[in-house]
């Protein structure tokens, strides 16, 4: 994974920079021993490391304000980081960068049940937002598996999905204002607590742009009402494909469950021998959950059993009571854990329209015989959001770069079918240099045209998301 | 009338222009009017290229008509959930709503408050750029954050920063049933507080609407609730005992006259054929009746559960660009002009940072600046 070179002449001028920053904010909000940046080194993605020149953990907008204008002043890179649980490597620092971390920006301002808002600084946890409406019987949609610990911020900057965006939406489709704090200290308001923004739709342009164009603060997001109840199903068949075209049944016939979760033998296996959820070994099982009332759940769950019967499952278990459904479910939600236990893994994030599951699912099954390396595959099914496991040796010396090469090879299969490279991670540095398989130069010039306009320096996380063959230019004029 | 058959020829003809290009879908709204140049009509790139009912996915051309879209939608099922306005009573057009119109202005109707406007639903984008080249943007999945979403940005452009060319949508099911919960009598204020608790509550509600003058005459509140016959049913029942002290509620289903009742509000019928400007108002629910009690003189009714305020200001009334954005500044919000005389400031006027990242794009997208010139800019018309 190629990085640009930190520049000496930044890292030279160490500390002016702590100087100038210790003017604006308090003293234990710059972080500049090596003993300590070690801890922003990397995200997620671990296996790539590199400790950050200094580390500013701003407690409020006009800091943020103040770091960003000092350091777009001295031309330093800032790498934002939200809670630095980025599978894709966005929160990676380079020597020469400062890493503006938010997580002191923690506190809820607002929330109003009856316009359905809550307003919050944004180094808030995910979970945390429905922790703080929960006891009035609200939630907020989006929810990443790594809902406990990410914050709204990286949320915000990842466009981050779930396993129930299939009826709720992506962060993107939850937010209706934010504050962010360009790269030269400017302090802008878009969108509020009204529906969509004036002007030109910015919110949907920030939302996802990886922390290339701003660092947001604050924001206002969505809140709904709990459903009634929640119930799931799982049925099993004796194939990928039958699953799969099961799966495109159930949303043709008109219900639109909250979750469809896919899990294949590999997966379901290893989740066994871990989570005991006592699972049906099978070829590929569905979890199919449904929401509302007794009754209504009832009747959709009537509903997807009769369709899921034509396609002969050899397994349906309907839920009947909370512990059930947390039964059904536990299997599900340690899944990437339990392939942890037993090997290293890489996790992709390709999604493909729906009904190309069963020809998606057979090649990657071909492809991980030639390349000789299990994938186990765990997935929301319902948006067509993969999640291929791929299982490596770190301490098998090519094992690591094997496994990158199949996962390119899975990725540019997702983009061939009429897909995506990242249907909720991100590209940040993991997915950058595969970027060319999906947009022609003219696509990617025109997205790189907008962080011109947002941060003319590329001061901004500037070696993510774009090639740097590609961004070579565009950093290079800048600078 | 410039009408290219094809992408290509469309991104030649914007290459090789020399004068300001008036960007138009099917001519049912009139954007880019008041600008000078020649029209562009996208009408001619029309078609369904792709439609996978098992994915809810469908791909169009963007002159594809409105019309052709929601009838392949119906035939399996399913729609557009988005509920796109038709502008053509409103505006006294003629003319086919296109997909591309509808995109470029983000036209939602009242699922908006539910589901999400149009950019919710729309999962890719190709278009041609100020300089005549060909860009896409996303894909025809439902969850991608490969790159910068540049759909969401040229959803509600108007045309000024490139021309689409084609859109791909996320579709949904079709409810089995819709029931329409209706009270007659309610203030602004009392009906706003009901749609919200509505709307706050689990059951759903994807419309909720209030006109202070009903067919009869009487002020009329409406909520729907759509899905299974029985679920419609139940939830009306558990909704008029949570909404009791505002008095009963009567449900109608009948698939003709709810289906009528939501076009009333989406199509902006109560102000069709009559005299005055139209504006739209977008603000926080609560705030929505001291919006209009500040313009009285005006004429009003509400969408989104009171967050959209539908706006007649006939001559005379005092109620003008001045005294509604006057109303609008002092609790958050937006409003732009519909229907009306555009010199007096379509749009909303945007914070100077606002304003500048907008310009700038607008500068990078079409550095010559011969797309829609002007649109979307203070003094010119929706």
């Amino acid at each position: 994974m190629e990085m640009p070179t930190p520049k000496p002449e930044i890292i030279a001028r160490k500390a002016e920079l702590i100087k100038r920053l210790h003017e604006v904010m308090p003293k234990d909000a710059v972080i500049s021993d090596p003993s300590e940046t070690r801890v922003y080194e990397c995200d997620a993605l671990t296996a790539y490391k590199c400790a950050p020149l200094l580390a500013v953990l701003p407690s409020s907008t006009k800091e943020v304000s103040d770091a960003l204008r000092i350091c777009h002043e001295m031309g330093v890179p800032v790498v934002p980081r939200g809670s630095g649980t980025s599978l894709a490597g966005g929160a990676l620092p380079t020597a020469d960068s400062v890493i503006l971390g938010v997580a002191r920006l923690s506190d809820v301002l607002e929330t109003d049940y009856d316009n359905r808002f809550i307003k919050v600084q944004t180094g808030r946890t995910n979970l945390s937002v429905t922790g703080a409406v929960e006891e009035n019987g609200f939630f907020y949609a989006p929810d990443p598996s790594s809902q406990l610990a990410c914050a709204i911020a990286g949320n915000i900057a990842m466009n981050s999905g779930g396993a129930h965006c299939l009826k709720y939406g992506v962060t993107t489709n939850n937010l209706m204002g934010v504050t962010m704090v360009l790269m030269d200290g400017t302090v802008t308001e878009i969108g509020g607590t009204f529906l969509d923004a004036e002007g030109l739709d910015l919110l949907g342009l920030i939302c996802g742009s990886e922390g290339q164009l701003g660092v947001v603060t604050e924001a206002t997001l969505r809140i709904l009402h709990k459903p009634e109840g929640a119930r799931p199903v799982l049925i099993g068949f004796d194939s990928n494909e039958v699953a799969g075209a099961c799966v495109s049944d159930i949303i043709k016939a008109g219900v639109l469950p909250v979750a469809i979760e896919f899990m294949d033998r590999p997966c379901i296996e290893a989740t066994e021998d871990f989570a005991k959820a006592g699972y049906p070994m099978c070829e590929a099982l569905l979890i199919v959950e449904v929401e509302g009332s007794d009754a209504e759940i009832d009747e959709q769950l009537a509903l997807i059993e009769e369709i899921a019967r034509r396609h002969n499952p050899v397994e349906l278990r309907q839920s009947r009571s909370a512990e059930e459904s947390a039964k059904i479910w536990l299997g599900r939600k340690s899944a990437f854990g339990a392939m942890g236990q037993i090997n290293d893994y890489m996790c992709l994030d390709g999604t493909i329209p729906v009904s190309e599951l069963p020809h998606v699912l057979r090649r990657i099954g071909e492809m991980s015989r030639e390349f000789g390396l299990d994938v186990a595959n765990v997935f929301h099914a319902g948006d067509g959001n993969m999640h291929p496991l791929i299982l490596f040796d770190a301490n098998k010396p090519g094992d690591l770069e094997l496994c990158e090469d199949l996962g390119a090879e899975i990725l540019k299969l997702c983009v061939e079918v009429g897909g995506c490279l990242t249907g909720e991670h991100g590209v940040g540095i993991e997915k950058r240099d595969l970027m060319t398989h999906q947009y022609a130069p003219a696509d990617l010039e025109a997205q790189m045209a907008v962080k011109d306009v947002f941060d003319a320096k590329w001061l901004l996380n500037p070696a993510k998301v774009f090639p740097l063959l590609s961004s070579d230019s565009h950093r290079d004029a800048a600078a | 009338m410039l009408t290219p058959k094809t992408e290509d020829d469309l991104a030649r003809i914007v290459a090789e222009t020399e004068a300001p290009l008036r960007i138009q879908g099917g001519g049912t709204r009139p954007i880019g009017m008041p600008t000078n140049g020649t029209v562009l009509s996208t009408s001619a790139l029309s078609g369904i290229e792709l439609y996978d009912p098992g994915s809810l996915t469908l791909v169009a051309r963007a002159g594809t008509p409105v019309a052709e879209i929601e009838a392949a939608l119906d035939a399996e099922g399913q729609r557009l959930a988005f509920e796109p306005m038709d502008h053509r009573g409103l505006l006294g057009t003629t003319g086919t709503p296109t997909i591309g119109g509808v995109a470029a202005a983000n036209v939602s109707g009242p699922r908006r408050i539910q589901s999400g406007a149009a950019r919710d639903f729309m999962l890719g984008v190709r278009f041609v750029d100020g300089r005549g080249q060909i860009i896409k943007n996303g894909g025809r999945v439902m969850k991608n954050v490969t790159g910068y979403d540049l759909v969401k940005l040229m959803a509600g452009s108007y045309g000024t920063l490139g021309v689409l060319t084609e859109i791909s949508l996320k579709v949904l099911p079709k409810p089995r049933a819709t029931g329409v919960m209706l009270i007659e009598g309610l203030s602004d204020d009392r009906a706003v507080t009901a749609l919200s608790r509505a709307l706050g509550s689990p059951f759903e509600v994807s419309g909720a609407a209030h006109l202070q003058k009903g067919q009869d005459g009487a002020p009329v509140t409406m909520i729907r609730l759509e899905g299974f016959e029985s679920s419609v049913a139940y939830r009306a029942g558990e909704l008029g005992k949570s909404l009791a002290d505002f008095g009963e509620f009567t449900l109608e289903t009948d698939p003709e006259k709810t289906a009528a009742g939501w076009a009333h509000i989406r199509d902006v019928v109560p102000f069709q054929g009559r005299d005055g400007d139209v504006w739209r108002l977008s603000v926080k629910p609560s705030d929505a009746p001291g919006v209009v009690a500040r313009l009285s003189g005006a004429e009003a009714f509400y969408d989104w559960g009171g967050g959209l305020i539908w706006l007649l200001a006939p001559e005379g009334s005092g109620v003008n660009a001045r005294s509604i954005r006057a109303a609008v500044a002092k609790v958050g919000g937006h409003a732009t002009l519909i229907r009306g005389t555009p010199s007096q400031g379509a749009f909303q006027p945007l914070s100077p940072a606002v304003a500048a990242l907008q310009d700038g794009l607008r500068r990078k997208f079409d550095p010559r600046q011969i797309l829609n010139p002007g649109l979307m800019t203070e003094g010119q018309a929706a």
